[in-house]
Formats: structure tokens, sequence, C-alpha cells
């Protein structure tokens, strides 16, 4: 099964007088289930391409395909359903709301999505255990470390189990062990659930994990490295 | 626990300082409007009663046209009998019949034209405050007497005291002249110099029989326990009234047009005020809540990202601000409520306000009232202004692009 499958997109900015190609004729075939790596010095394009992928930011040409159905056409508003339901996000930093506690940062998407109030007390709990936050549910991100902060934007992600997961950097500001607690988390979850997660990096040891490696360069797919996981 | 509910409420107090400013300005607008329409409700209420009271009563009933055009022929016939029947129909006993005549009145040095009532000496008192106001010798008596009451000051410009004889010469109903010796039996002072210059009451029966009248008059003064029954009454006596004879039933507003329009005239440069302070509130909420949305844009893309439509944030940040209207309605209105209470106790005046008190025959202290109107008017208002001024940077979220959103400090 395919999870993600982009056709050709291309995607230029404009800089002063200059065209920047972010994203030039990528196509590119994911499988459910995948643990994958999208490697790229600074600039490379993986963000472009992540947020082609989510419907954050539509290509300038080319498809882009989730779980079979065409998204790049979409309206706004049913991209944002994509999103909501499908697929989950991390963001580099500054994920949390930071009013809101460990758990309800995770229960205000899954009010959102629908969920019943025990529906959501049931699930968050679970999923902040699953992440290893039980104990500090009902701290507020500013009580957290940089590293507890984004197991808790991990578990908000995961809690509806989407299909995809798209994380961009989101080790960046995290030192090394708190890089490997988080990413032996996303394996985990990988293994358990079966979700695709697609992550976007610089960093060499988060390629470690992945089993598959893309490189990129100025907008365009260099490599592409089926990899045994450490 | 509803979380988007949770999440306004904490997101209320992330400045708590520029939430307690916003809501200060709130909460003094609203004190001041409540305690400003408290004010002018209660003064408008007593200047109503206060002049109706004094003379014209809630309503009358009289031949149609003659509140016009006030003819000595435009009449309402057997004008003892159908006050009766009023009386008895309302079981309403401030029922009083009045005749009218414009004569000269004569003392011994001097003369001056003036409005003669022939008034029932046992009804009259209750319709009108004229006859409690006595400051020298009482008020007439039985209904026939050639007695005479009359203001302080035609008792002065006529140089004529109680006791003293006046000559009263007009014409009477048919046209004829009409001429009488009355004896002053009492004088009054409204402090309204209007009526003290320009009143006498005598006995209705006497009047009859001076001016020709054959059982008629002109007015039927009635009053009623309370402003509010006004309408209900005037529909009542409308029915109780003979359908050939060409009376009408007329409220104070016909009486005394020029009551209404003081009170217009006031209360539109009043809200006039009001309007401003009003704006000036929701401009404050306005830039609080823009202020609020700028500096979350960050955390608006990332949730937005997730797939939180901007429509459900534009309704967290409409949620925040209703709370925030709501605090501000409640607390306004409750010490508003206080601050008018205190002033209902201990009296409140302002410089000016004498000038009108003394046109409408009111206290230069006022006692404003607290009444559930006065208290929620204002700060609903105030309430519904600060809500729609949230619709600006609530929609404004419409045209955020997430990934510009998130790409904000
Ligand atoms: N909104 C934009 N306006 C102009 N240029 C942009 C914009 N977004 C990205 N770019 C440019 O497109 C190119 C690719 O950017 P992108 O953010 O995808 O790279 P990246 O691999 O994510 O880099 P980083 O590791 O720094 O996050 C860069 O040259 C960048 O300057
Ligand atoms: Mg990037």
């Amino acid at each position: 099964m395919t999870a993600v499958r982009c056709i050709d997109l291309c995607k230029t900015y404009r800089q002063g007088d200059q065209d920047i190609k972010a994203l030039d004729h990528v196509s590119l075939e994911i499988n459910a289930g995948s643990f994958l790596c999208l490697s790229a010095p600074s600039g490379g394009g993986k963000t472009t391409l992540l947020n082609a992928i989510g419907g954050l930011d539509a290509p300038d040409s080319g498809e882009v395909w989730i779980a079979g159905r065409r998204i790049d056409h979409l309206k706004k508003s049913e991209l944002a359903q994509l999103r909501l339901m499908q697929i989950g996000f991390v963001f580099q930093a500054y994920n949390l709301i930071p009013v809101l506690t460990a758990r309800e940062n995770v229960e205000f998407v899954m009010q959102v999505q629908g969920l019943s109030a025990a529906e959501r007390v049931r699930r968050s709990s679970a999923i902040l255990d699953e992440v290893g936050l039980s104990g500090l549910e009902n701290r507020r991100p500013a009580e957290m470390s940089g590293g507890q902060q984004q197991r808790v934007a991990v578990a908000r992600a995961i809690v509806s189990h989407p299909a995809l997961v798209l994380a961009d950097e989101p080790t960046a500001n995290l030192d090394s062990r708190s890089s490997d607690e988080l990413l032996r988390v996303f394996v985990e979850l990988n293994r358990k659930y079966d979700t695709t997660f697609v992550i976007a990096t610089h960093d060499q040891r988060v390629m470690g994990y992945a089993r598959r490696v893309i490189k990129m360069l100025d907008g365009r797919i260099v490599d592409d490295i089926e990899q045994h996981a450490d | 626990m509803n979380v988007t509910v949770l999440l306004a409420w904490r997101n209320l107090w992330r400045h708590p300082r520029r939430t307690w400013l916003t809501l200060g300005a709130m909460v003094f607008s609203n004190v001041l409007l409540v305690f400003m329409i408290s004010l002018q409700f209660g003064m408008y209420r007593l200047m109503i009663e206060n002049t109706l009271l004094t003379f014209t009563g809630h309503l009358q009933v009289q031949a149609e046209g003659y509140n016009d055009n006030k003819k000595m022929r435009q009449i309402v016939p057997d004008i003892q009998a159908l006050s009766t029947r009023l009386r008895e129909k309302l079981t309403l006993n401030t029922v009083s019949p009045r005749a009218m005549a414009f004569v000269l009145a004569s003392s011994k040095d001097r003369t001056y034209g003036i409005q003669v009532l022939g008034v029932d000496p046992e009804h009259e008192p209750l319709v009108s405050s004229i006859p409690g106001l006595v400051e020298d010798g009482r008020y007439l008596q039985a209904s026939d007497t050639a007695e005479v009451f009359i203001g302080r000051v035609l008792a002065r410009n006529l140089r004529i005291n109680v006791g003293d004889e006046l000559t009263l010469l007009g014409s009477g109903r048919d046209g004829s002249l009409a001429a009488a010796v009355v004896v002053v039996a009492g004088i009054f002072e409204s402090g309204v110099t209007d009526l003290d210059r320009s009143i006498a009451e005598i006995p209705l029966t006497f009047f009859q029989d001076t001016f020709f009248m054959r059982g008629a008059g002109h007015q039927i003064v009635i009053t009623t326990p309370d402003l509010s029954l006004v309408n209900k009454t005037v529909a009542a006596v409308d029915s109780i009234l003979p359908k050939d004879e060409g009376l009408v039933t007329l409220d104070w507003n016909v009486l005394q047009p020029g009551l209404k329009q003081a009170i217009q005239a006031d209360i539109s440069s009043a809200f006039f005020m009001y309007g401003v302070l009003v704006v000036l509130v929701a401009f404050s909420v306005l830039n609080t809540q823009l202020m609020s949305v700028l500096e979350r844009t960050h955390e608006f893309g990332i949730v937005m990202a997730l797939g939180i439509s901007p429509g459900h944030l534009g309704r967290l940040v409409m949620l925040e601000t209703a709370m925030m209207g709501t605090i501000g309605l409640f607390a306004g209105a409750f010490l508003g409520g206080l601050v008018t209470l205190w002033f209902s106790y201990n009296g409140f005046s302002y410089p000016g306000m004498e000038d009108m008190a003394a046109n409408f025959n009111l206290p230069s202290r006022f006692y404003p009232q607290v009444t559930v109107l006065a208290m929620f008017l204002g700060p609903l208002v105030v309430f519904l202004f600060t809500v729609l001024s949230a619709l600006y940077p609530a929609l404004r979220l419409n045209w955020l692009h997430p990934v510009a959103a998130m790409r904000a400090a």
C-alpha cells in the first residue's frame, strides 16, 4: 500500500529578483508503515516538501496523493479536515499551546475531532503513558523540558492513530539524549501501529533510526537509500 | 470539561494586567451608564409625575377638538353624571370634572386676564396637587358658593387677600355676557409661575350657573395609580364614553406635548454621550483582542496546521471576548447598582440641574432609583459592542495562512 505519492512536484519562491527552486521535479513514493528520513542541508527543500505532502502549502505543479486520494487541488477546509483526521504533525519547537497542560493539549485536538470527554480522558492517559510522560499530565509546557514537550507533541500527533505522521526537524532543539528518547518513541509507535513516519532532518543521528533515507539538495532528490535501522 | 471553553478562559488571563485594564474601562463605563441612566429615568418619571399630578392629570375626557382650540361651546354634557359613572366603572376615585373659561378678573385696583376653572371641590384634590398647596385661607368647600382659590402671584398682582372680593367678567357658553363676584377663600403657591399667575378655581356648580353651562363642563381629569396604567385606562374610558357625543380620551402625551419633547431632546443628547462612551470601550476591546490575536500568530499557525479551522479559532476569540464582556456586564451592573443605591439614599445634584428642575417643578436634589432596566440597559449595549468589536480580529483569522503564521516568531 502506498501512503504518500508525489509526482513531479515543483515549487519556486521569489526572493528579490532571484527564483529559488524549493522543489525541482520531485517524484516520490512512500509505502505505508515506512519510517523515512528526509535529509538535506538547510534550504534544501525539506520543509517545502513536507508542507506539500501535508497539504499545508500547494505546489506550483505536480500531484500529491495521500492514501490513494489526490489532495493538491482540495479546498482549504477539505485540507484542514484531512490534516485533522488523517495526518499527525510534529514541528521543530513551540508545538504546544502554552496555557494548556500536557493532557489538555492532547485533548484539545481530540475535542475538535469530535471525541467524547470520556474517550478523550482514556486516550490521552494511555498515549501520554506510552510516550513516557505519565505523572506529567498536568504540567504546562513551560514546566517541561524541550524533550518532554516534543513527546507531548508526538502524543498529540498520534493519539487518534493517523496513518501518517510528518515531523519537521523534531529534534533540532533537543540534546542528544532527548533526541534519542524521542526517536525511540517514534520507532516504537511505528512498530506498534504501523504508522508511516516521514521525518525531515539534517541531524545525522536521526538518520540512523530510519529504514529509508532520502537525500535532497536544492529542491532535488539526489539519493534514496534503503537501510536496516540500528 | 470542554477544552475550548477552558482554553478561552486561560487565554483571557495570559496577560492579567491587560485584561484587568480592559475590564476596568468596561466596568467604569458600565457603572457610569447605570448611574446616569438611573438618574435620567428617575428624573423623567418625576418630571412627568410632578407636571401631570399638579394639574393636567394622566388623561382627560374632552369634546373632540377642544384641546387644540379651547372654545366654550365644545363641551362635555352632563359632566357630573359622566364623572360619577367613570368613577364607578373604572373603580377609580381619581376622576374630577372641570369647566374652563378665559375671563377678566378685577380687584379694586387692577384687572388681569386669567383662566378660571370650575372644579368639583370634593374630587379635585384627588387629581391635582394645587388644592393641597394652600398658603393662606383654605381650599374651596361647597360646590355652589361664590368663592375663589387663586395663585400667590395673581393675588399679589391684583393686590388682594383672603376675604377680598374679585369680579370675573367673561362670556358664557352661548356667547352672552357672564359676570360674577367671588370671595377669595384661599391662596396657593405651586412654584410653577404660570399656574401661580393665571389660574383661579371656583366651584363647578357655581361656574355652570355663571357661565350658562347647563350642567356641562370641558374636561374630566383622571389620574391612574401608576404611569404604566395610562394606556389601559384610556382604552377603558373610551369604552365607557357615550358614542354619539363627540367625546375623546386624550393621554398626557397629547395634553402636554412639550413634556415628551423635552424628555426626547434630553434623551437624544444623553444617548449621544453614552454612544461615545460605548464606542470608546469597544475600541479598547478591539485593541486588546487584536493584540492578543497577533501575539498568538505562531500558536494559531501550529493548530491550524493540525487541521483546526480558522472558524474554530475565531469562535475561540469570540468566546474569550464574550467571557470578558460578561464579567464587565455583571460587575458593571452590580457596582453601578450599588453606586445608584448609595445616591438613592443620599441624593444627587449637579450644576445646571436646578434649571431643569425649576422648569418642571422638581426638587433640586435628586434621589435616583435602582431599577433592573437601568442597571442592565447600558451594560448590555456595552456587551453587545464588545462582542461586535471582536468580530474583526476573529474574522481576520480566515486570511491567516498556517505556514506563514508558523514562521512568525
Ligand atoms: N516563504 C518563502 N519565501 C521565499 N523563499 C522561501 C520560502 N520558503 C522557503 N523558501 C526558500 O525555499 C528554499 C527551501 O526552503 P525549505 O524551508 O524547504 O528548506 P529546508 O530544507 O526546510 O531548510 P531548513 O533546514 O533551513 O529548514 C530555501 O532556499 C528557502 O529560502
Ligand atoms: Mg525546514
